[in-house]
């Protein structure tokens, strides 16, 4: 299931949480709202840990990470750095990356297999991308905007794009992630993806203005519905049928 | 799902609200969402008031002009679009009138607009303005159809001399700034005018006006018309009476003893050099000059000795500046003049010896107007305070007269090549027989010095339009036969330049409606102009 919330009055939630499958950061707030609905969606399963990067709360922009790393910007200060060591799995490696295009969450988007970074990027970077997140990296645009992280957003199951994609853009990108994506827009409307939704492989968060369509969109393309009991049930038994015959 | 698609063009995304499949677009919307979610007519009027004069036929566009328009004309439609608030903000692509029934007091237009929402997504929409005509007399037309008789301020304008010099310069000063452009009546009587208004207000701009060009002190009254007790209203009608200073340009008078004293023993016999708020008074035999305002000559009045009838025309013999010339103020020179009588050239040998101001514009030879003192029956009960009793000089030379040389022009067929507006003055009955015939000739004098005095002084026709006169025929073209002497050059006339090109408007009576409310009027070209108000331009 989708939740809907919002930060601080604020339909953008993508700038202010980074969700993955292994962790959750959320921006420090002047109320625990914020937090708290992340808490109890995903407290019993992964950690959820509030913090700052840099001093500022635009934790979503600034950070990107998968299931077996983060990545921060240089301008993350030791402190919070230490912060994030201590309440984070510990397995997870954090990197912290030397990059003059220091919004990294409007730079690279990226799922546990696959990562498209902007095409500007050093390579250094790419091959620290490609270390830290393991993933295998591609230098991309979505629709003509170099800023992939921010125009588009998926998981393992599938993902959301910008509205302007071409379809040939569509099927080029759906065979380098090896994932269903679909074009749509999120908050009512608006074509910055990223920054009106955040998921991970069984939850996703939208902005409070999106509408039912654009949630139904979502659940689709990224598999959320499937995950209800019952579901899971027939999947299995269609797989195990599969199997057995 | 939907169909054949172009490789290389957007996908179709599903509108955020309905969920229909659409080619992308800005707003995330499919058109009807968009129409649901904005009103782009939003903040623009919808209905609206416009005034419409039933008399003239014509729409006042604010703040206080009147156009004609006729019905579904363009004219009309620019008008109206005109008046519908808010459409600064939105882009104006059609508009067009609904028909509605001529009678119905309604206007329908049909308005289309394009504006840019929701992150730069254009929508146009076509929207109904209706507009309600009310009717509402024009500021002329009210006025034509307005009673004078029903009026509310009366100003009457009088001085108390025998001549109307005074209120011809007064009325074309009054046309010159517009000050007629309120009255519902001007009516003459016998020392002055009367001005009558619909308000109050309007009164006592004009009483502003008069107290700012003219020498005058005012009163004002009212009178109790009606009263409404439940009400707490009274209805007044209001009368302002406008003295003006029975001193005119030319006439001389004798301070009394104590305003000649109070300025420094100045006078007393002295010349009435210039008339505005208030005027100017020259000793022509010291050229001492004073300003004497209003309020001044009312604490101790004094009426002239003489004025411009009693004047007396001298042949300058002989000229020459006094105390070698150092004696000047102004344009005025002090002179020594020998002067003989017109009347006496040729038949006797007096000769009059006097100090004039006049020493730049005499000449000998040139012709005078002066006051014969010596002969003048002079009765003035100022004049014998003094004590000592006063030097009374023989003559006292007033301006150069160019009588001989206009008369010679006329026989010569040379007219003036000008003329000047007048006001629309109801006159007293007139007299019939003889006094009429008396009374019409002395108004055909006063006019004729009126007119001399504009063409001799550039101070008084600065403050006047001059129209030129069409039917007067050139001047060139009259004076064709220039064989004979031609020392008439001198004679002041208003230089062309001064005359101003007259707008004609072709009044046209509606004979059923007769004069008043239902006049028509039929413009020279196509622009519109308020009624009354006259756009001159230059001439050449």
């Amino acid at each position: 299931m989708a939740v809907r919330l919002q930060y601080e009055n604020s339909n953008d939630i993508g700038v202010f949480a980074n969700l993955t499958n292994s962790y959750c950061i959320t921006a420090l707030g002047g109320s625990e709202n914020f937090y708290s609905v992340f808490q109890s969606e995903l407290a019993s399963d992964i950690p959820v840990v509030k913090t700052s990067i840099a001093g500022t709360r635009l934790v979503g922009r600034m950070s990107v990470g998968n299931k077996n790393g983060l990545l921060l910007p240089n301008s993350v200060t030791d402190q919070e750095l230490l912060h994030m060591r201590n309440s984070l799995p510990d397995d997870l490696i954090i990197q912290r990356v030397d990059e003059r295009l220091s919004a990294l969450g409007n730079c690279i988007a990226c799922n546990d297999y696959v990562a498209l970074i902007h095409p500007d990027l050093d390579e250094e970077t790419e091959e620290i991308v490609a270390d830290v997140l393991g993933v295998e990296v591609f230098r991309q645009t979505i629709a003509g905007n170099t800023l992939v992280g921010s125009y588009c957003c998926f998981t393992n199951q599938g993902g959301v794009v910008h509205p302007q994609t071409t379809i040939q853009d569509l099927d080029e990108l759906s065979s380098l992630l090896q994932v269903p994506l679909v074009a749509g827009t999120m908050n009512r409307g608006s074509d910055v993806i990223s920054a009106g939704l955040i998921a991970n492989d069984w939850a996703a968060f939208c902005g409070l203005d999106t509408t039912s369509t654009e949630l139904q969109v979502v659940e689709n393309i990224l598999k959320l519905k499937q995950l209800q009991p019952s579901s899971l049930v027939t999947n299995l038994r269609a797989s195990l049928v599969d199997a057995l015959v | 799902m939907f169909g054949v698609q172009q490789h290389n063009a957007p996908g179709h995304v599903l509108c955020c609200m309905c969920g229909v499949g659409m080619p992308p677009n800005p707003a995330g919307m499919c058109v009807d969402c968009i129409r649901s979610q904005v009103d782009i007519t939003d903040g623009i009027q919808k209905q609206c008031t416009v005034l419409y004069c039933n008399q003239c036929a014509r729409y006042l566009q604010p703040p206080r002009h009147w156009i004609r328009a006729d019905l579904e004309s363009k004219e009309l439609l620019t008008f109206c679009i005109k008046r519908v608030k808010g459409l600064g903000k939105v882009k104006l692509t059609d508009a067009g009138f609904i028909w509605t029934e001529p009678h119905s007091k309604r206007l329908k237009i049909k308005l289309t607009v394009q504006k840019e929402v929701l992150n730069g997504a254009i929508l146009q929409q076509t929207f109904v303005v209706e507009f309600v005509v009310e009717w509402h007399m024009c500021d002329a037309c009210s006025r034509a159809a307005a009673n004078a008789d029903q009026w509310t301020a009366c100003v009457q304008v009088r001085q108390k001399v025998e001549h109307k010099r005074t209120f011809l310069f007064l009325e074309q000063l009054i046309l010159k700034h517009g000050m007629e452009a309120n009255t519902i009546g001007i009516k003459s009587q016998p020392d002055g005018l009367d001005f009558y208004y619909g308000s109050r207000s309007h009164g006592l701009k004009l009483l502003d006006f008069l107290q700012q060009v003219v020498p005058v002190r005012a009163r004002h009254d009212k009178q109790l018309v009606s009263h409404d007790a439940n009400n707490n209203t009274y209805n007044y009608q209001y009368t302002f009476m406008v003295e003006i200073v029975p001193v005119c340009k030319e006439d001389i008078v004798c301070l009394p003893h104590k305003v000649s004293l109070g300025l420094g023993g100045v006078g007393p016999i002295m010349l009435v050099t210039r008339v505005g708020a208030s005027f100017q008074l020259t000793d022509p035999s010291t050229l001492r000059q004073i300003w004497v305002a209003a309020d001044q000559y009312y604490r101790s009045p004094y009426k002239p000795i003489g004025s411009a009838k009693m004047m007396t025309e001298y042949i300058v013999l002989d000229i020459e500046p006094a105390d070698m010339g150092r004696q000047r103020a102004g344009k005025y020179l002090l002179a020594d003049v020998q002067v003989a009588r017109l009347a006496d050239f040729g038949v006797n040998d007096v000769i009059l010896h006097a100090k004039t101001h006049l020493g730049h514009h005499l000449n000998p030879g040139d012709t005078a107007f002066g006051y014969d003192l010596a002969s003048l029956q002079i009765v003035d009960p100022e004049l014998e305070k003094y004590k000592h009793g006063v030097q009374l000089p023989d003559v006292l030379l007033v301006k150069k007269s160019y009588q001989e040389k206009r008369r010679r022009r006329r026989q010569k067929g040379v007219g003036r090549g000008w003329k000047l507006q007048r006001m629309d003055i109801a006159e007293e009955e007139a007299a019939g027989g003889a006094k009429g015939a008396r009374e019409e000739e002395r108004r055909a004098n006063d006019e004729e010095l009126f007119m001399q005095e504009l063409e001799e002084d550039e101070d008084v026709r600065a403050q006047v339009q001059i129209f030129r006169d069409a039917a007067a025929q050139p001047r060139a073209a009259a004076a064709t036969n220039d064989d004979e002497d031609d020392d008439d050059d001198d004679v002041p006339e208003v230089p062309i330049e001064c005359l101003l090109d007259e707008l004609s408007l072709n009044r046209r009576v509606d004979p059923d409606v007769g004069g008043g409310g239902g006049d028509e009027y039929d413009e020279d070209d196509g622009d519109e102009y308020e009624e009354g108000e006259e756009d001159e331009e230059m001439a050449d």
